[in-house]
Parts: C-alpha cells; sequence; structure tokens
C-alpha cells in the first residue's frame, strides 16, 4: 500500500482526462446543489403541513349546568381516554371573553353568556380525532348520539374541516416525498453515469493493468481517489453557491417573510454536513463500484 | 516502414554488446548456450523441475460446438522458445489466454511451473501474472503514459520503489533499444517501437515465462526481425518464451521448436534438432533471417 503513489496515479488521470473529470464534477455540482435547496424546501413545507395538523382538535361541550366536580371528573375521564395528548380547559368565562373580543355587538345583545365550558383535546395523531370522538360520544342505531358522561353535552370535531386539512396535508407530504425520491434517484443515475463514461474511456488501461499483475485495489485506489476528489470539489463548489444565495437571498427575506424560518427548518451546517457526506461518498463508492465490471478479466 | 526506422535499433543492439552487460543476463545466457549445445534433441521431459509449461490434455470449449482447444498435451522445458503456429482459430490464442489464467480450461491440466494453475485462487491470479510476461499483437500499451512510465508500471505493480526501478529500467531501454524514446507517448512511436515497449514491459521484471501473441502480427518483415532478435536474446538471457504466430515462414527461419495447431488439436511438435540449429548470438540470427527473406 503506498498512498503517495495512489496520490499521484489519481492526480495524474484527472489531469490527463479533464473533460469526463470535469463532467463529473459539474454532475456532482448540480445534483448537490439541487439536493441543497430541495432539503430545506421540502422541511418547510412538511413543517407547514405538520402545523396545519396540528390544529385538529376535538371540542369537548359540557352542558351549561355543569358543577366544578363534574368538570373536574370529566378531566380526569378524557385523561384515562385513549389517543388523548393534550387537554386545554376553556371555562366558560374564558370562552365568553374570546367571543366578546372577536364579536362584540352580538354578544352585547344577547346580553349573557351562553357558551358551556369545553375542553380542547389535541390527538396524538391528526387521524385519530374520530377515534377520540368516537371514544366519548357513540352513535347510537336510532341516529342519536350516546354520550359517555351525563355532564357532556356533546363531542365535536369538525368533521369537514379535519378531513380537508388531511386529505390537503397528506397529499402534499406524499408529493414532497415523490418528488425526494425522483430527485435521489436522477441524482444517482446522473452521476453513476457519468462516472460510467469515464471509465469506459480507461476500460483499456484497466485491462493492461491487470494483464500485468496489478491487484484489484492497486487499480481501484487511484479510482476511488479521484472520485472522492471530484465529489469534494463539487460538493464544495455547490455549498459555496447554497451559502451564497443563503446570505444574498433567503437571509434577508427571513427578516420580513415569517414562513421562511420556519421553527423545524434544518440548520444550515447540518445540511452542509450532509451534502457534503453525501457528495463525496456518492463518488467515491460510485467509482469504486463501476469499476468491478472493468476488473473481471 | 523506412529503413532508417530500423537501423536505429540495430546499431543499439552493437553497441550493448560491447558494453558489459548485467552480469546475471550474461551468466544465463552461456548457460543456456552450453546446455542446449549439449543436447541435440530436447528430450521430452523427464524431471518436472525442467519444465516450465505443461499441458496436459487440455480442452476448452467456448459455448456449444466452439472448440478452442481440444485435448492438447505438451510441455515447454526450462530456457526454451517454442512456437504456436496455425491459421487464426486453431488454439494460439487460447493457449495463451489460458496460460495467463484469463480463461479457465474446460477439462484437462496446466501447471506453470509445477503448480496447477486451477488451484491457483481468484485473488491470487494477480501475482501469479506477475511471474509471466504478455506480449500482444496491438501492444496493449497505457496511451496516458510515456514510455518509460508504461514500463515502470509493470514494476509499480510488485511494489518496486522509485529508486529500484530508476536502477533497473536504462538495463531494460538499453536492451530494447528505446534508450531515446524515454520521454515519448505510445501516439509517438512506429508500430515496431511499441512493440518493444510492450517487450521491455514484459520482461521488465524478469519473469521466467514469456509469452507473446502474435508479436510481429502487426508489423512488417523488417521490424519483425527486430522483434524476433529481441525475443530470442531475452530467451538467451535465460527466459522461456513461447511465442504465436502464423507467419509459417518466419518461424521456420528461426529454427525453434514449432507445435502446430489446427481447429485445436496439435498437429505437428517438432523440435528444433531437426533443422540441426546450431546457438547463433543474436546478430547472427538477424543477419540470417535477413538473408533467408530475400
Amino acid at each position: 500500500m503506498k498512498p503517495g503513489f495512489f496520490l499521484k496515479e489519481s492526480f495524474r488521470s484527472i489531469k490527463r482526462n479533464a473533460l469526463p473529470s470535469f463532467a463529473a464534477l459539474a454532475s456532482v455540482l448540480v445534483t448537490t446543489l439541487v439536493l441543497g435547496v430541495f432539503i430545506p424546501v421540502v422541511e418547510a413545507t412538511n413543517g407547514a403541513a405538520n402545523d396545519v395538523r396540528g390544529r385538529v382538535l376535538v371540542d369537548v361541550d359540557m352542558t351549561t349546568s355543569a358543577t366544578p366536580a363534574e368538570v373536574a371528573r370529566v378531566r380526569g375521564e378524557l385523561q384515562r381516554a385513549p389517543h388523548v395528548k393534550g387537554i386545554q380547559y376553556v371555562s366558560k368565562q374564558q370562552g365568553y371573553e374570546q367571543e366578546k373580543k372577536r364579536n362584540p355587538q352580538a354578544f352585547a345583545l344577547i346580553g349573557y353568556n351562553p357558551l358551556p365550558d369545553i375542553f380542547r383535546i389535541t390527538p396524538d395523531k391528526p387521524e385519530n380525532s374520530a377515534a377520540v370522538r368516537k371514544e366519548l360520544d357513540q352513535a347510537s342505531p336510532l341516529g342519536t348520539r350516546l354520550v359517555t358522561d351525563p355532564a357532556i353535552a356533546a363531542v365535536q370535531n369538525r368533521q369537514a374541516q379535519t378531513n380537508q386539512i388531511l386529505s390537503a396535508t397528506r397529499v402534499i407530504k406524499i408529493t414532497m416525498a415523490l418528488l425526494a425520491a425522483l430527485l435521489v434517484l436522477a441524482s444517482i443515475l446522473l452521476i453513476s453515469n457519468t462516472i460510467r463514461l469515464s471509465l469506459f474511456s480507461r476500460r483499456r488501461e484497466v485491462e493492461v493493468m491487470k494483464l500485468v499483475g496489478a491487484t484489484d485495489w492497486f487499480i481501484r485506489w487511484p479510482f476511488v481517489l479521484e472520485g472522492l476528489f471530484l465529489g469534494a470539489l463539487g460538493g464544495a463548489a455547490a455549498i459555496g453557491l447554497l451559502a451564497l444565495a443563503k446570505v444574498t437571498l433567503v437571509d434577508p427575506l427571513a427578516d420580513t417573510v415569517k414562513l421562511i424560518s420556519q421553527p423545524d427548518m434544518i440548520a444550515f451546517p447540518l445540511l452542509i454536513a450532509i451534502l457534503m457526506a453525501c457528495a463525496i461518498a456518492v463518488s467515491a463508492a460510485g467509482s469504486g463500484i463501476s469499476l468491478r465490471r472493468f476488473l473481471k478479466v | 516502414m523506412p529503413a532508417t526506422d530500423n537501423a536505429v535499433p540495430q546499431g543499439r543492439d552493437r553497441r550493448t554488446r560491447d558494453l558489459p552487460p548485467p552480469g546475471r543476463e550474461r551468466r544465463r545466457g552461456e548457460h543456456a548456450a552450453t546446455s542446449a549445445g549439449s543436447r541435440p534433441l530436447p528430450p521430452p521431459p523427464r524431471d518436472p523441475r525442467d519444465t516450465v509449461v505443461e499441458f496436459r490434455g487440455v480442452s476448452k470449449l467456448y459455448g456449444p460446438g466452439g472448440v478452442g482447444l481440444e485435448r492438447a498435451t505438451f510441455a515447454v522445458r526450462r530456457q526454451e522458445m517454442v512456437f504456436l503456429v496455425g491459421p487464426t482459430g486453431s488454439g494460439k490464442s487460447t493457449i495463451m489466454r489460458l496460460l495467463i489464467k484469463e480463461l479457465e480450461p474446460t477439462d484437462g491440466r496446466i501447471r506453470v511451473a509445477g503448480r496447477d494453475l486451477s488451484e491457483i485462487e481468484h485473488k491470487k491470479v494477480p501475482y501469479y501474472r506477475r511471474n509471466v510476461g504478455v506480449v500482444f499483437q496491438d501492444f496493449k500499451l497505457l496511451p496516458t503514459r510515456t514510455v518509460y512510465d508504461n514500463i515502470a508500471y509493470a514494476l509499480q505493480v510488485t511494489g518496486t520503489s522509485r529508486k529500484q526501478i530508476r536502477a533497473t529500467l536504462p538495463d531494460i531501454l538499453r536492451l530494447t533499444g528505446l534508450s531515446t524514446k524515454l520521454h515519448n507517448y505510445p501516439h509517438q512511436l512506429s508500430g515496431g517501437e511499441q512493440q518493444r515497449v510492450a517487450v521491455a514491459r514484459a520482461f521488465a521484471a524478469h519473469p521466467p515465462l514469456l509469452l507473446a501473441d502474435e508479436p510481429t502480427g502487426n508489423l512488417d518483415p523488417e521490424t519483425s526481425i527486430g522483434i524476433m532478435q529481441l525475443l530470442y536474446r531475452i530467451n538467451r538471457a535465460g527466459t522461456t518464451v513461447i511465442v504465436a504466430s502464423h507467419d509459417n515462414e518466419m518461424v521456420d527461419r528461426m529454427r525453434r521448436r514449432v507445435i502446430e495447431l489446427k481447429r485445436g488439436r496439435i498437429v505437428r511438435d517438432e523440435a528444433s534438432g531437426l533443422y540441426g540449429a546450431r546457438e547463433e548470438n543474436t546478430d547472427e540470427l538477424g543477419e540470417r533471417l535477413k538473408r533467408e527473406a530475400t
């Protein structure tokens, strides 16, 4: 094992095969760039979708005459019920003040507080809101509802709204996942094809090396190192461009538009690390593996 | 090929003879001369240690109906120079490719230096190939490397240090008459020169066995003689040489052992003794080849 020799060999072959090397570098650059833009976009979209899904709630309305003891009892029942993640209690008074703020004239006309005490329940998963409702409020064969606790007047999960939110976010998530899969596939195909092409032009060279008695790894090391350099170079260039775009385009926007700085957006250093690792690993492994065909002499 | 082109190696050859050659080469050459001189006819090998290549009932089939080689049995002794002749498709190249373990025989056993080739596992093949020099019709040089680097690569593969390579290469370059072409790339050389580089590379690690598959197939008669002289010189330096060629005339003129193949079968195996050849030196051989060619 002679690292110096392999290093020299790989540099020499990059120099001697400038055009294929450049093509490989460019394809790594482009795919890394696209991935670098796409990953934050997916993250932001998913974050937004999750945010919307978090708004799926089940309201448990108490009877207007419910006593504090009954409220406490229902709270206990709710805490024991399955699929319940969070319980928020909105008392009559709180609800009245909120609603009055929103619609003062209407409440002035009414003159009293018609609202019941309410439990706002967050289900563990948005899809389980119906299950939560069913648990507390079963449909009878006659079409009326049988409430499990006499102190509960009604259980509402805003069926139509919930369904809309669920289907819309599901479509967005699936689309994004599909796009991401396609993009990764395209990058792998593009890079492996470029590597294959540049190796194909050198298969004779490999053949000769084998005939002289070079071991597989003696032939392979320079190729792997070459892939590693080109991958690192392409990755670094792409990250440089991304950083430039972030500083000049995204950062100024982030101050004015809050959407872009969503809480669960991926951190830039982490993104850089992931992209760099991918670029290097894919190109180095790609050259090493693509060579296998030609090594079978 | 212009005559001047051939004159360069010719001149080189003479100079080489005047210079004190590397000691090991000289001694081996003399040994070869005396041993061959004391034996008018090469007897079938009795001593297994003296056998470099041994084919026993070797067959090679390429798919259904394609016969590459059919029950070939022969042995090549140490320091022998053997020619395989026959038309295309007669099995010459198959023997060569079997010998470098590029192909596996369908049947039979091949031994090289006493070792059964089928016992060499896949991972060890490169190490085996380092002991067998190979020369091809199409030279198979690395196009992106200079003459020096092409030959040096064969040594780098074996882990030879750069210092050692620098020390040994000039001898090989002088032997092959390439001293002035060191820094040229293969495409800047004539066919004959490229083949010389290929021979130099095959011989760089001083393998005990050298195979040449149609080494003169792409070359004109004049240049071919030069290459044959070179192979002859390498043989006299102690290396067993097997040459495949369809150039029957050239082979006959060489007056060495000839194995003739036809459709995968050995139809003739004549020792050099039938021609009554005595040991010539390289220049005498060259002179005679040229004389007989005209």
